[in-house]
């Protein structure tokens, strides 16, 4: 009782944690929301994923175990898929940060005078989500087909060899993959180029920096933010699509990446360890790619 | 690239400006502008917002093209040459740091364009002389906006351009601030003997720091000259209401001597001295600055080196410690305001006395404006329109405070 006195000083910590309180019963929803559709399955995964065959059953029928080789059997097996992954969706995301950098700079810097423009370019970025992806990624394999008047006039040029084709090959793939992830690029790249302050700009000119210098030392590193979140938002996704990349869609047999090695396993040879093993796989390297890019990026300061 | 960015002055350089012109989509910033501004001195323009001197810092940087004219720098032109090209740096209103950088990356950054060895030491030389070497790594947005408006200065003096652009750089400050800093500036200015070119509209700011001040209105230059000259001196009905405060009447000239000039205001001869006078004949306005005013209690002794105005009524006063404000108004002449240091205890009058105003003949002053065409200024020129202008504006502080 000695400790009375002090009464009044130890209820002072009680307010705060009164206040975390409320905070946590109004996180609940997402906490549960999370555990049970993140969590869940994640666990379900990678118990799959260690899963051995049942010795007398039929395919498709596994049990619980602790069967790491798994994941060394898919490693063997498909990593050229693993590296065709990472690299399609590599060159795609370069390819669509050149194309978005300069588009998301016109309508967010040079722009700024005529809000009108800006709106109307903002609409024709946004304007494909109003048709489904698939249907668009099939109207381009229409488009670019053998048969189709872009390749035949190029055919007819002379600028593709008469027996080559398009679709099929990696470069179609990769086309696809730009195509369909550019919005998510220029986005993000939009949102901080449009608050870019210009008088950064004219101290770096008023320091003896040339035009090129000042896009390299000022704009790039202020812009940073946006480059970070445009080239996750793009490589992500497209590390793990199966829809570009697929023999129905602009894909052949020689550009299965991994989403498709996973669909394959699960849906077709039903061998689902394996398909686990893979996703696992393909969602720990994202992590640890995405992990040292925003620590390389030192963009913590300016997020 | 006409110049070498290599090629600095030393000791910095004349910048002449030639009928320079600078129109903008709808408006013209600057009419006809001329002006040289010689090696080593310090240069204020001073003007209310909107007329014209950012333009024209601007366009001395670089940032802006001038639809017509040319810019010389050390008698180079430089008209065409691009802002990264002109041997010329700026402390911008806004200090624009760059965020993404520590403060001795923002100092080096000058020096690392023009690959200029040992950046990184004289970065460091450049932060002692503003006294803040200590916070070389932190970040900007570390900083208060005292100590960035430093480093402002110190990224744009460590390349030691021939002009130093200067565009209200101490805006952003607190009084007491802002005074240190005025001593600062004006401090490293002497020490490190570049052209500053300094742009505010803070007459008192521009009146302590510059040698020459140039008195900006409506994209031209009204006067330029030093500090006492102009205020001592005005030769505008602009200059005189801009700089400090000014009694002004306007009336015909009625006699003429060697050394004076009488002027008839309502049936009053008011004597100034012809060489003080910029106009000797017709309608003219002359003035008088309200400290150089006495107020008597009785009708002053009638002399010829005395302009004396009255019987007129005390209609306000307001004590400010040093020094009180009456304003007297004067049957057929109008108001004239007085200022008077506060040797007594309290004032000497009070509203609706009865009093008298004189000045020393050699005090007053003619102005070069035709009265007819700075009619259209009446309303600003009445110098009691002026005194309840500076009231509101003093009562409107008063409340937001």
């Amino acid at each position: 009782m000695a400790f009375a006195a002090f009464a009044t000083t130890e209820a002072q910590p009680q307010a705060p944690k009164r206040k975390s309180r409320i905070a946590l019963f109004l996180l609940l929803p997402g906490i549960l929301y999370m555990v049970l559709f993140f969590l869940t399955p994640l666990i379900s995964l990678i118990l799959t994923s260690l899963q051995a065959p049942n010795e007398f059953g039929d395919i498709g029928v596994y049990d619980y175990a602790f069967n790491w080789q798994n994941y060394v059997t898919v490693v063997q097996e498909y990593w050229p898929h693993i590296l065709r992954s990472f690299g399609y969706a590599l060159v795609a995301t370069v390819l669509a940060l050149a194309f978005s950098y300069p588009l998301a700079y016109f309508i967010g810097v040079k722009a700024r005078r005529w809000p009108l423009l800006q709106s109307v370019m903002l609409v024709l970025v946004i304007a494909p989500f109003f048709i489904s992806f698939l249907l668009r990624t099939l109207a381009w394999k229409q488009l670019l087909s053998d048969e189709s008047f872009i390749i035949t006039s190029l055919k007819a040029l002379s600028l593709m060899a008469p027996d080559a084709h398009f679709t099929g090959t990696p470069a179609a793939v990769i086309f696809g993959l730009t195509y369909n992830f550019i919005p998510f690029m220029t986005l993000p790249l939009y949102t901080t180029l449009e608050r870019l302050d210009l008088r950064y700009l004219e101290a770096g000119s008023d320091l003896y920096a040339n035009p090129f210098t000042v896009f390299r030392k000022v704009t790039i590193p202020l812009s940073m933010p946006g480059i970070v979140a445009g080239t996750l938002l793009t490589f992500i996704p497209a590390a793990g699509d199966y829809v570009n990349a697929s023999r129905d869609f602009l894909g052949g047999p020689d550009t299965q990446m991994m989403g498709n090695v996973i669909e394959a396993n699960f849906l077709v040879l039903l061998n689902y360890p394996a398909a686990a093993a893979l996703s696992i796989i393909l969602m720990a390297a994202i992590l640890v790619l995405v992990g040292i890019y925003v620590r390389r990026s030192g963009t913590e300061d300016l997020l | 690239m006409s110049v070498s960015v290599r090629e600095f002055a030393e000791r910095g350089a004349d910048l002449e400006l030639v009928g320079i012109q600078k129109r903008f989509p709808g408006f013209t910033a600057i009419e006809e502008l001329d002006l040289t501004i010689p090696a080593g001195s310090f240069f204020a323009l001073l003007g209310p917002s909107g007329c014209g001197k950012t333009t024209t810092l601007r366009l001395v940087a670089g940032l802006e093209e001038p639809t017509r004219g040319r810019i010389l720098i050390g008698g180079t032109d430089v008209t065409e040459t691009k802002a990264h090209q002109r041997p010329v740096n700026t402390v911008f209103q806004s200090y624009a740091l760059f965020p993404h950088m520590s403060i001795i990356e923002n100092v080096a950054f000058g020096l690392r364009r023009r690959r200029i060895g040992d950046a990184d030491a004289r970065a460091h030389e450049a932060l002692r002389l503003v006294e803040l070497d200590h916070l070389a790594q932190r970040r900007p947005a570390q900083l208060s906006g005292g100590q960035q408006q430093r480093v402002a200065l110190a990224r744009a003096i460590v390349n030691r351009p021939a002009l130093l652009l200067l565009d209200e750089p101490l805006g952003a400050l607190d009084l007491k601030l802002r005074r240190q800093m005025q001593l600062e500036l004006k401090t490293i200015q002497e020490e490190v003997g570049l052209t500053f070119l300094h742009v505010t509209h803070d007459q008192e700011e521009a009146m302590t720091m510059a040698d020459t001040v140039a008195v900006m209105n409506k994209g031209s230059i009204e006067q330029m000259g030093a500090p006492e000259q102009l205020y001592e001196l005005p030769r505008t009905v602009f200059v005189a209401n801009f700089l400090g405060q000014s009694n002004l009447f306007t009336g015909r000239v009625a006699g003429t001597t060697d050394t004076a000039i009488a002027v008839d205001v309502q049936g009053t001869r008011l004597v100034v001295p012809t060489t003080r006078a910029a106009r000797h004949q017709g309608e003219v306005t002359i003035g008088v600055r309200p400290e150089k005013v006495a107020l008597h209690r009785d009708a002053p002794a009638v002399s010829p080196s005395r302009n004396v105005l009255g019987p007129g009524h005390v209609i306000d006063v307001s004590f400010s410690g040093v020094s009180t404000q009456y304003i007297v108004s004067i049957t057929g002449v109008g108001t004239v305001t007085v200022f008077a240091q506060n040797i007594g205890i309290g004032p000497i009058a009070s509203e609706g006395d009865e009093v008298w105003v004189s000045w020393d003949v050699e005090h007053g002053f003619g102005l070069d404006d035709d009265p007819a065409d700075a009619g259209k200024f009446a309303a600003d020129d009445d110098t009691h329109a002026i005194a309840v202008q500076r009231r509101e504006a003093l009562v409107a502080e008063l409340e937001e405070s």
